[in-house]
């Protein structure tokens, strides 16, 4: 597999290491609290249906999600449509209410009677959405969309103009030219550019990405995250960065979480899930991106069917319906994550993966994926 | 589908039974006892609490709302003061004349704007188009209250060919669809309120069609070399589900605010069966006059919803 | 390689030229294209017209609107100094439907500006709380819906006695619901795009959220309902005068006017039909004028 993905691999990247910078005043706890903890997040959407429309399921969109996020790293959140992801970035954020679970802020607990208020955790903590035209007021200049932030926490008016003309020459804005610009009359990525100034305007210690670049064109997303990690290693910054697209994120995150149907699957250091995914699931992922070297190319689909519905999951692990190596303890039984809190662990919630589970092949490594075309020099040899 | 059906219907009995306290309400928005209006002003306390006793009125408010409310189920709505006839039937009465010039109008109007929409929409910005926008926007805005008046002038006083009021050359007593001598009175009342909607339906008709003109699917069936009414009907048949439930609201206002019209022309239908009510202070007519007619607009807003859902594949249903 | 993606220096300013040249506001596009539409500004410059000679009534008005006189009774148009004729009373004519014009143009516009104001409110709460609010405002706002407006307006202005100021109130109760359906819809939509999320996310307070961000994008399409709805205020006033149940005789309003000349009619056709003309011909121009509006505003930015 390593040799396979040799091509256009970006690991010839030198190391990256996680570092916090010295001397945040705002830092509480120091590099080995994580900035932020979640434990066992759920969030159910009722289902309506019927003749009165009464709640007669519910979609379970997160279901008992555990993380953590150290400081100055940039977690990558994957998985497909509709397995949580957006969701997740909306529970954190305090959009959504969630059912059950908690959100701690480098130590300090979100909500509750002693905790951080929404508005404090605001003042930490912001989000980019996916959609750069929704996500701006139409009918505001986008200086006034930046400055909105600020102002609404007191500051003055001329204040929150200049903390706004900064933030647009940071993302690469000239103020001048752009401040009083209305959104339709901005590109794609400019507007995401804008979007990303607004998150920072209330100078955050960490963002939360939520597919802010994939709705842009190829060229403008490498641009946007080139922007992206000059603006992490400037302003300090801890990133979240959720896509469905494994590329971009392993060319920003230096840890990885895969999530399926509202749960974490595996987590871990991104170069150890890019070459050796320790869950069938990261694994049929990672096969699917299409090569462009042939000796990649596969030739069975990695990953068949639809995703079961959300309302009623399969029991035990959900993913057995889809999963090559499913046998009863699969269906018996849900594989627990574990471990969740080591910033180095690679960790999959596989029975494959447990020593002790029962599954035939606990304890062992999956097996490579059939390449059926062979090297030029395996076949000269 | 009925059981999206059942479903709107449950939906519109709150509707229904809030519509009822409005109707028994009204009478008690207005200051001063509302019985008390009707008695000249030397009528002893005796007299008028006799009066009270016999309509009832000296329950508490509620427990008449339900005495009426139940009675009504059943169709009893009292009796009129005026007339002393039972309410029910004046009303059901009064209706039947409504109807005559709210069917006769809805048959004039409805298909002449189904056609002009249609027409103004094929040509879009082109003369037929501009006459129609023109017609219809002068229909919308025209008083008809003072169309009536421009008619019965130019028809009536200049060249005196038909009746300015009345429902017949004996008065209001019955009325024969059959003979021309009497549905000549009905020619300007069913004039006057076709014009509206002929506008307001137009107007709908012909922005529904031009919706659909502008679809790639309908490029495709001109490419596909059909005739123009071949065209014609399929546009029509995808605008009618955005066009019906139009039709069906100014069918209700037909049936439920012709006052204006009937007083100009002495037409004896509920909306002046109303207006003398409200002005005699006739109370169980009013009541009862209202309760019907906004019932009557209830189940034909909801027969145009059903069929509308009936009609258009891309609507939920249940 | 790595280094060159990792620096960032000049490759991340934008200094290419800007896609649309000059900047505009939404308003200021609005009405350039207004000033293209000469039927929408003809009819405008009517309306201005009406409105001034309301205003400026004592001042232009030939006679005293009630000056009756046995002599002169229903005259016809030019007779002598009544430019206009006069009505079954003896009182010019012009100077009646200027005075007339005051009444009515009042009784068209104040109905709606107070419907908006209110209803307007509760579509605003209602879009905004969602959840049972929402349902509670709706299903109160349906059924008033199920009274045709006509009736309803008759209903509430004749049990209460008729009356300018129970006219007024019957006609604002009667445009109520459906500019409490309007902004509700409006509002509901704003709300669930992505800006005022983000403005959530900023920390801004609910009502901070509504009147900076929302309302200027609820207002458009809620104003253009709401000058849709003067010309069907201004018939209706006229029709509640009509039928006796508004303005008091001998106060000049153009749908009194028409009734007491109905009887009148085989003498003096002409002028008996005078005030349902005025009457015409102000609700068109706002009804036309609101159209333009309409148009000019629905720009697909």
């Amino acid at each position: 597999m390593k040799n396979g993905l040799r091509a256009f691999s970006l690991a010839a990247r030198p190391a990256r290491p996680v570092v916090v910078p010295p001397g945040d005043p705002r830092d509480r706890g120091g590099p080995a609290q994580p900035l932020l903890l979640v434990e066992s997040l759920r969030k159910y959407f009722p289902v309506s249906g019927g003749v009165f429309n009464r709640r007669i399921g519910d979609v379970k969109a997160v279901d008992g999600i555990s993380f953590a996020v150290f400081k100055g790293e940039t977690l990558g959140v994957v998985g497909e449509s509709g397995c949580g992801k957006s969701t997740l970035a909306r529970l954190v954020v305090g959009l959504i209410p969630s059912n059950s679970g908690s959100v701690v802020f480098d130590g300090d607990p979100v909500g509750g009677s002693n905790g951080l208020t929404l508005r404090e955790l605001r003042r930490n903590l912001q989000i980019v959405f996916q959609d750069s035209d929704a996500s701006l007021n139409p009918r505001l200049p986008v200086e006034e969309s930046i400055a909105y932030g600020p102002r609404v926490h007191g500051v003055t008016r001329a204040a929150a103009k200049q903390t706004a003309h900064d933030l647009l020459r940071r993302v690469g804005l000239r103020p001048d030219l752009f401040a009083s610009r209305y959104p339709h009359e901005l590109s794609g990525g400019q507007k995401q550019r804008v979007n990303i100034a607004r998150a920072l305007a209330l100078s955050p210690r960490m963002l939360i990405l939520d597919e802010a670049v994939s709705a842009l064109d190829k060229s403008i997303e490498a641009q946007v995250l080139n922007l992206l990690r000059y603006l992490k290693s400037h302003f300090n910054l801890t990133y979240i960065f959720i896509s469905h697209d494994l590329n971009v994120v392993h060319y920003i995150a230096d840890r990885v979480m895969v999530m399926y149907l509202g749960q974490v699957v595996e987590i871990g250091p991104a170069d150890a899930i890019y070459s050796e995914p320790k869950h069938p699931y990261t694994r049929a992922l990672l096969d699917s991106r299409l090569a462009v070297d042939p000796i990649d190319r596969i030739e069975a689909a990695p990953l068949t069917g639809d995703p079961p519905n959300p309302i009623t999951p399969p029991s035990g692990c959900r993913f057995r319906t889809r999963c090559a190596f499913a046998e009863d303890v699969c269906t018996a039984k849900a594989p627990a994550l574990g471990g969740w809190r080591d910033p180095a662990a690679h960790l999959a919630a596989c029975h494959m993966a447990d020593r002790q589970s029962g599954h035939s092949r606990a304890g062992q490594t999956l097996p490579a994926t059939e390449r059926p075309l062979v090297s030029i020099e395996a076949r000269l040899a | 589908m009925w059981l999206y059906a059942a479903r709107r219907v449950l939906l519109a009995a709150p509707i229904a039974l809030g519509v009822t306290i409005i109707c028994f309400g009204l009478i008690y928005l207005a200051p001063g006892d509302p019985l008390e209006s009707l008695l000249p002003p030397e009528a002893t306390q005796a007299d008028i609490a006799y009066l009270k006793k016999v309509y009832g009125f000296d329950k508490p408010i509620p427990v008449q709302y339900l005495k009426w409310v139940t009675r009504a189920s059943v169709g009893d709505f009292g009796k009129s003061i005026q007339t002393n006839r039972p309410v029910l039937g004046e009303v059901t009465l009064a209706l039947s004349h409504t109807l005559v010039i709210a069917v006769g109008a809805m048959l004039i109007a409805f298909p002449l704007a189904l056609a002009l929409g249609t027409l103004a929409a094929f040509h879009l910005g082109r003369p037929p188009d501009r006459i129609a926008t023109i017609a219809s926007v002068v229909g919308v805005s025209v008083p008809n209250y003072w169309l009536g008046i421009v008619l019965i002038i130019v028809f009536a006083v200049e060249l005196g060919i038909l009746p300015s009021s009345g429902m017949g050359p004996d008065g209001s007593a019955g009325f024969d669809l059959t003979q021309w001598s009497q549905l000549r009175y009905a020619v300007l009342p069913v004039l006057t309120t076709a014009l509206v909607p002929l506008g307001i339906i137009m107007r709908s008709t012909r922005a529904a069609v031009a919706e659909i003109l502008s679809q790639d699917f309908m490029l495709t069936l001109r490419a596909k070399g059909l005739a123009r009414a071949t065209i014609v009907q399929h546009a029509l048949r995808n605008a009618l589900p955005q066009v019906l439930p139009v039709m069906g609201l100014q069918f209700g206002y037909l049936v439920g605010g012709s006052i204006l019209t009937e007083t100009i022309f002495t037409w004896p239908g509920t909306g002046f069966l109303l207006s003398k009510a409200i002005l005699t202070r006739d109370i169980p007519m009013l009541q009862g006059a209202l309760l019907i007619l906004a019932l009557l607009f209830v189940i034909i807003n909801l027969a145009v919803d059903l069929l509308q859902t009936a009609l258009d594949p891309r609507v939920k249903r249940g | 390689m790595a280094q060159a993606m990792f620096s960032f220096a000049q490759s991340h300013e934008i200094d290419t030229p800007p896609p649309v040249a000059p900047r505009r506001g939404y308003w200021r596009t609005v009405q350039r294209r207004l000033r293209g539409d000469y039927v929408t500004l003809f009819f405008l410059s009517i309306i201005l017209l009406l409105v001034l000679a309301a205003i400026l009534a004592p001042l232009i008005a030939p006679f005293d609107p009630d000056k009756t006189s046995m002599l002169y009774r229903l005259k016809p148009i030019g007779y002598r100094h009544f430019l206009l004729g006069t009505d079954e009373l003896g009182r010019d004519m012009l100077s009646r439907l200027i005075y007339g014009g005051r009444m009515s143009l009042m009784m068209g516009l104040v109905p709606v500006v107070l419907a908006t104001c209110i209803g307007g409110f509760f579509g605003v709460v209602a879009g905004f709380l969602g959840g049972w609010v929402n349902m509670l405002i709706m299903r109160v706002t349906d059924i008033f819906y199920a009274f045709p407006s006509v009736l309803l307006a008759v209903a509430i202005s004749g049990t209460m006695g008729g009356g300018v100021a129970n006219g007024l109130l019957a006609l604002t109760l009667v445009f109520i619901p459906s500019l409490c359906r309007v902004t509700e819809a409006a509002t509901t939509q704003i709300r669930s795009r992505d800006f005022v999320d983000a403005a959530r996310v900023s920390g801004a307070s609910s009502l901070s959220i509504i009147f900076y961000h929302m309302l200027r994008n609820i207002m458009g399409p809620v104003l253009i309902y709401a000058s849709s709805l003067i010309s069907v205020s201004i018939l209706l006033a006229s029709g509640l005068s009509f039928l006796g149940l508004g303005v008091e005789p001998p106060t000049a309003d153009w749908g009194l006017m028409l009734s007491t000349l109905r009887q009148s009619i085989y003498v003096q056709p002409l002028v008996c039909a005078l005030p349902g003309a005025a009457i015409f011909i102000a609700s068109l121009s706002f009804n036309l004028v609101s159209d333009g509006l309409r148009q000019a505003m629905d720009i697909k930015a």
